[in-house]
């Protein structure tokens, strides 16, 4: 048995730098979710260890920290293949804090309803030690988009209790930036490339969070790392529902974005602020509910940014600035705005 | 940080376990620009904390202290301090 040591730093007061999470059997009650941010660098440690590989500036290891810091209490986190899996196991190290499972690129869901159906048959016969065991996913959009749907879809079909969120890059970024069903129209991809043939990619992305809405699942959202509040309280609330619950998080990648490696949070907050990644989360009840940035555009719609300002800093896009190009950005201004207009009219809390 | 003896077939953990923690690995040696606090300037706003994605902030209880362990450089601490405390300075001065 090797002994795990964490590196020790000093501190005056609070939880030590880093720490493993350990719920002693017996353990009751739920963590409590803090949104004040001096709190939560006193009280709570993420279920990422630093020492993972992802590339300085990715935004995925953001996502999994912030959702980690609304766990309510013993997790178990499921990854499929993609950047996550691979950066942050790399054997024989481990960054994960808490139990984790990796089993294949396309059976990620199928994995996480496996161990929620273990869960539920343990504390049937009693020999389950906790009031409750949290099982979330987190997988890329090669594995939630092209080949993980259907375990996802057969999984939100039978309806187990777990938690996916879908980080969503817009490409197969681990392998090399080839397109995905994720990928945006008109982006450089190295298996769409940008020449005098096609312009980048030519089909739009898939909406994949709408195709969960679809199998009327009690929770569906959308979010990004910079909109960090809005994040934690979507997860807790994914985590919190009695069935599936999907989100879907953008996460700007630094390699196959082609913008500088300290612009991620600056480029989800302009996804959102130019309506190409609106916030919103899905209930059965309620339906459609604008949250965050989104609600205020679409309170006072004088806030929304034209899609340039969301192109202009990444090099995956650069051909569009071209003048050549106009025709193109247009027409992707005019997608945009017909989605967002197509989201506004479906949104319950939207002013009409 | 001496590293173990490669274990052989018989000493590995059985279904590829990863058996050592990756706060093991130091990446602090990927960093080109170097994040310094000004702690004059500093909110204590935690911003940074929220953000860093290597876990590289560490708040001691009175003022923010990058684990240079760890940092990669990324710079994301220093776009998004909202009074501008952190500055990117190069990792080794030209000479």
């Amino acid at each position: 048995m090797v002994v795990r040591t964490l590196p020790q730093y000093p501190i005056k007061k609070g939880e030590p730098a880093y720490k493993i999470w350990i719920f002693e059997p017996g353990w009751k009650g739920e963590l409590p979710l803090i949104t004040n941010p001096r709190q939560l660098a006193e009280q709570k440690r993420p279920a990422l260890l630093p020492g993972h590989r992802l590339c300085a500036g990715c935004a995925a290891p953001i996502i999994v920290k912030l959702a980690s810091l609304a766990f309510r209490g013993p997790t178990i986190v499921v990854s499929a293949t993609g950047c996550i899996e691979v950066a942050t196991t790399i054997f024989p190290y481990t960054s994960w804090a808490i139990p984790w499972i990796h089993n294949a690129f396309e059976n990620s869901a199928a994995t996480a309803s496996g161990i929620e159906s273990a869960i539920k048959a343990l504390k049937k016969t009693g020999r389950l030690p906790y009031d409750h065991v949290d099982v979330v996913v987190f997988a890329g959009d090669g594995g939630t988009y092209d080949i993980g749907i259907q375990a996802l879809s057969g999984a939100a079909e039978r309806g187990h209790d777990f938690l996916y969120i879908l980080y969503d890059n817009e490409a197969y970024m681990n392998t090399g930036i080839q397109r995905s069903g994720g990928t945006p129209k008109f982006a450089w991809t190295t298996t769409s490339p940008v020449g005098s043939v096609i312009p980048g990619k030519m089909e739009h992305k898939k909406p994949i969070a709408d195709i969960m809405v679809a199998h009327r699942i009690p929770y569906v959202a959308t979010t990004t790392p910079a909109h960090w509040i809005d994040l934690m309280k979507k997860v807790r609330k994914g985590i919190e529902v009695n069935g599936p619950a999907f989100i879907h998080a953008l996460s700007p990648c630094d390699r196959g974005w082609r913008h500088a490696e300290n612009l991620a949070i600056e480029i989800s907050r302009r996804a959102v602020d130019t309506c190409y990644f609106p916030l919103w989360e899905w209930t059965p009840e309620k339906g459609y509910m604008l949250t965050d940035r989104s609600l205020s555009i679409a309170r006072n719609p004088k806030l929304k940014q034209p899609i340039e300002k969301f192109l202009e800093l990444q090099g995956r896009f650069r051909h569009l600035l071209k003048p050549e190009n106009r025709h193109l950005l247009k027409e992707l201004q005019e997608y945009v705005d017909a989605m967002w207009e197509d989201l506004l009219n479906r949104a319950t809390n939207a002013p009409k | 940080m001496v590293e173990e003896r490669l274990r052989g077939w018989r000493e590995l953990p059985l279904g590829a376990v990863t058996y050592r923690l990756s706060t093991d690995y130091k990446t602090g040696d990927w960093r080109a620009l170097k994040p310094v606090v000004n702690l004059n300037k500093c909110v204590k706003c935690m911003l940074c904390w929220i953000y860093c994605p290597d876990m590289a902030v560490i708040w001691d209880g009175e003022k923010i202290v990058i684990n240079y362990d760890y940092c990669k450089g990324c710079g994301i601490c220093a776009q998004e301090c909202p009074v501008k405390a952190i500055d990117m300075v190069p990792e080794y001065e030209e000479r």
